[in-house]
């Protein structure tokens, strides 16, 4: 059994695992209640389990807790709620831009790290860094528009 | 070995037992409370089963059919709201609760508005009508001296007034539907035909929805199951030590259903990748490579004549200055594809078992599930929570199956989650279709004899459910059988053409597991059935659009495609496009059109596309989609699901195809399946048709029919080829175009 100290939307957390390179996404969710990120593929191929890691969009399902120690982890809960949402959680509410919405909180936290380091992307600078995160409802057209209008400042 | 809660307990974990079970059930519940409405009327005749009205004024709605990201959790409010008269935020709704709601049949076929919405909307009515009678006589007067407002009876000239909640509060209405009970004016609805926002949205964008693959139940454990390496493979033999090393894991084996549980859920998939077993035997798949020739030649089980008129003998004795086409269009199996593999949560105790599934028919699974646990159906509850998105039948099911044997061989609650893996590889698929298409076109242009002939591997008949794949494993007896879904509708051309013969050849197997998704059949028929037409007309030296146009009597019909033409500014003239050959990109347009099911939703949809020649890449650049599905509840989420309908299918067509050797399917992560991706996504317009005085007639799926077909005419458009066999990948597009069949 190991401990390890982590920090979560800017809260210190400490977990006990028997393996300490159990991948963030099970920390996560059953150790620290964050559901919203969610376990689509174990493989990094589709973005559901998309977290930020000192700011950067990572996959949770393949990074080792281990590695994330002296890091700043920002999960979907720690971007807004449902009474307070972020203006890009605020945009995809305005563009309803989810349909089961199992792979949104990717979506959210990708355009989050897409904005904090490009202000004002373009269409094609949307579409390219979505481009790892899969849906199968077909919310797609939408998610565009509600990054943009993000990036517009909610018009 | 069967895994016990003794076995358990001597292994030092940590069991949470008796009493504790009873309040995780309404811990689990994702309206707080909702079993205290347990006991309530369910049966479908009654306004009790669909509706209650609380002391406070509130209003429960308890809907049979489940919202799957379909905006239905709103529609359905809007329905009552307008019905019963009260304000949309004012009610609750409890969905697919065996226990809770009544059995409106799956949430499927496009029915989940046209059907369900529609028997709710009769229980609403009848319900207003039953409060308007007891404010009559609460207020002593006369029933047309009343009206409602908002939660109100009260009289027309606005001087006395009572409210719901002190007419019936906490009461039952203790009424039947009444199928006569007066609707509201389609000129003064105020909430159906609104684009209200779902209640869903806000939580799903921030991550505080609950789906089922979030829930937990004290005592619960982890489980992974472990699918043999061969279809229909027997396990030998365990070798328990080799996951000796996972801190608390434990191997479950019945028969040949394998699974290994633990407190931790990374201990469980640890030790499902650990586990050394051996495995013996199996059935072998067919060949991959060459299915579609073993579909044509397959014994038939059944002919099917869908349309039969006139005389097609121009097909085999052609007349002078008649010529005959014939084509042979091929769609591959399909996943689901949900992009959360599937979960099932379930807690079997005694003779009680309580299963918490995505499943789109909780009511119809409740009955399996409880054979398979043998229970008596009473004693088995099916709750239904969101799963990720699916389109069909997933695996939903069957990842339930998995869990309620698990909890019933450990006696303590458990959660499967299956990898993505289990879920490309194992959820039952959409079949293959195979059709072939002949054509006699006279000298004028005309069609003057129509053959459909389409290889569709059949359903069941009677079928209880799809046989599960933990009961298989477990030797548990179960029906056998396999479902696809209607799969013949649409494989005759919505046209007046005077000689027309249509036939299903139903088949007794396909490749894999089978399942309805979405659209089922209807995708692959319009495939080739509008891609056909678009080859008649192209023989004829017509404008695609005109040649449709011509033969459709539909008013309807009409109306979609002259908007979608009149949207794209359809130039007429044939196809192909003139154009330069050497030009790297070609770029054309495409149309199809389908009246879903013959007398369900129109549909016309026009598509841009540009090939690269040198690559063989389609890109889809605009998309435009006239949809008329009569009245619509909630114009954007049917927006959304023309969207979505569009966007699918044109992964299925540009990406999808399951791939298989004799032993497995080989396809079983998104690398090996791609789907459509952000940057392939292309503009999408959408015109919509409201009818307020027609009946709905089903969103869903109607706008996934022509587009494959809109994309095959659009390539042909640019290119000069025509693309029979699905996907339209890039390698199968450039042998198309240097001339190889494609």
């Amino acid at each position: 059994m190991a401990t390890l100290k982590i920090t979560v939307n800017a809260t210190a957390r400490t977990v006990e695992l028997d393996d300490p390179e159990t991948p963030l996404l099970y920390v996560l969710r059953n150790d620290l209640g964050l559901t919203g990120t969610h376990f689509g593929c174990g493989l990094s191929q589709c973005g559901a389990c998309t977290v930020l890691i000192d700011g950067r969009a990572t996959r949770s399902c393949v990074t080792p807790t281990s590695s994330v120690q002296t890091r700043a982890v920002t999960t979907i809960e720690g971007l807004g709620s449902p009474e307070r949402p972020d203006p890009i959680q605020a945009a995809f509410i305005a563009e309803q831009a989810a349909q089961c919405g199992y792979c949104t909180s990717g979506m959210v936290v990708a355009a989050r790290a897409l904005l904090q380091q490009n202000r004002r992307p373009n269409e094609a600078q949307v579409r390219e860094a979505l481009a790892g995160n899969l849906c199968r409802c077909g919310s797609h057209a939408r998610v565009i528009r509600a990054v943009l209008r993000a990036a517009a400042g909610g018009r | 070995m069967t895994f016990s809660r003794r076995d358990f307990l001597k292994a030092g974990g940590v069991l949470v037992v008796g009493a504790s079970l009873a309040p995780s059930l309404a811990r689990a519940q994702t309206i707080p409370n909702a079993d205290r409405f347990l006991g309530k009327p369910l049966e479908a005749d009654r306004v009790d089963a669909f509706l209650a009205i609380h002391a406070d004024g509130s209003v429960t709605l308890f809907s049979g059919k489940v919202d799957m990201g379909t905006g239905g959790r709103i529609a359905m409010r809007q329905i009552v709201a307008e019905e019963l008269d009260v304000r949309p935020e004012r009610i609750t709704m409890i969905e697919g609760d065996t226990a809770l709601t009544p059995d409106q049949g799956s949430t499927a076929g496009s029915y989940g508005i046209a059907r369900g919405g529609s028997q709710l909307r009769q229980a609403a009515a009848t319900g207003r009508q039953a409060l308007l009678a007891l404010g009559a006589a609460r207020l002593g007067r006369g029933v047309e001296d009343l009206e409602t407002a908002d939660g109100v009876v009260r009289t027309k000239d606005g001087r006395a007034s009572v409210s719901y909640a002190d007419l019936i509060g906490d009461k039952a209405f203790g009424v039947a539907l009444d199928p006569k009970a007066p609707l509201r004016d389609p000129q003064r609805f105020r909430f159906i035909g609104k684009s209200l926002p779902r209640p869903d949205v806000p939580a799903k964008v921030t991550g505080r929805h609950k789906y089922l693959h979030d829930l937990t139940l004290p005592g619960m454990l982890h489980a992974r199951v472990i699918r043999p390496p061969a279809h229909g493979a027997t396990l030998k033999a365990v070798d328990e030590s080799s996951i000796a090393s996972v801190a608390g894991a434990k191997v479950v084996r019945i028969e040949s259903f394998l699974a290994v549980v633990a407190e931790r859920e990374w201990n469980a998939v640890r030790a499902a990748r650990q586990l050394r077993a051996e495995w013996t035997g199996g059935t072998p798949l067919g060949d991959h490579a060459t299915f579609f020739d073993s579909m044509r030649a397959s014994t038939i089980v059944r002919e099917q004549p869908i349309t039969r008129r006139g005389d097609v003998s121009a097909l085999d004795s052609p007349g002078p200055g008649v010529r005959t086409l014939s084509s042979t269009y091929r769609w591959p199996v399909h996943s689901h594809g949900s992009i959360g593999p599937s979960c099932g949560v379930a807690d079997v105790s005694g003779d009680r078992a309580t299963i918490w599934s995505s499943s789109q028919g909780t009511h119809r699974y409740r009955a399996a599930f409880a054979r398979v646990l043998g229970l008596a159906p009473e004693r088995v509850r099916v709750i239904y929570l969101d799963g990720a998105g699916s389109y069909g039948q997933n695996g939903a099911e069957d990842a339930a199956c998995d869990a309620a044997l698990l909890s019933k061989a450990i006696g303590r609650p458990v959660r499967v989650q299956w990898s993505r893996q289990d879920e490309h590889g194992w959820d039952p698929k959409g079949p293959p279709q195979l059709l072939s298409l002949r054509a006699a076109v006279d000298e004028r242009g005309e069609v003057a004899a129509w053959e459909t002939r389409a290889w569709l591997p059949v359903s069941t008949a009677n079928l209880p459910h799809l046989p599960f794949l933990a009961a298989d494993a477990a030797r548990i007896p179960q029906a056998q059988g396999r479902a696809t879904g209607l799969i013949y509708q649409n494989i005759d051309p919505p046209y007046q053409y005077p000689n027309v013969d249509a036939v299903v050849h139903w088949i007794p197997d396909a490749p894999l597991r089978t399942s309805p998704i979405r659209a089922p059949g209807k995708i692959a028929n319009s495939f080739a059935v509008e891609s056909f037409v678009d080859e008649i007309a192209a023989l004829a030296g017509a404008d695609a659009l005109a040649f449709r146009l011509k033969q459709l009597t539909n008013p309807r019909g009409v109306e979609v495609l002259r908007k979608v033409a009149a949207r794209m500014g359809w130039q007429a003239r044939p196809s192909p496009k003139p154009a330069d050959p050497n030009a790297a990109i070609a770029s054309g347009r495409g149309i199809a059109y389908v009246h879903y099911k013959h007398d369900e939703t129109l549909v016309a949809m026009g598509m841009e596309v540009e090939v690269e020649r040198a690559s063989g890449r389609i890109r889809v650049t605009r998309v435009v989609c006239a949809h008329d599905c009569g009245l619509m509840i909630n114009p954007d989420c049917v927006q959304a699901q023309v969207e979505g309908n569009v966007l699918q299918t044109l992964s299925r067509a540009l990406h999808e195809e399951i791939v298989y050797d004799r032993e497995r399917v080989t396809t079983v992560d998104w690398q090996a399946y791609p789907i459509l991706t952000f940057p392939e996504v292309p503009t999408i317009e959408v015109e919509l048709i409201q009818r307020l005085d027609a009946p709905p007639l089903g969103a869903g799926e109607a706008a996934s029919a022509p587009v494959a077909a809109a994309l095959s005419n659009a390539v042909f458009d640019a290119t000069g080829v025509r693309l029979r066999t699905v996907p339209f990948r890039p390698e199968r597009v450039r042998a198309a175009l240097a001339g190889r069949p494609a």
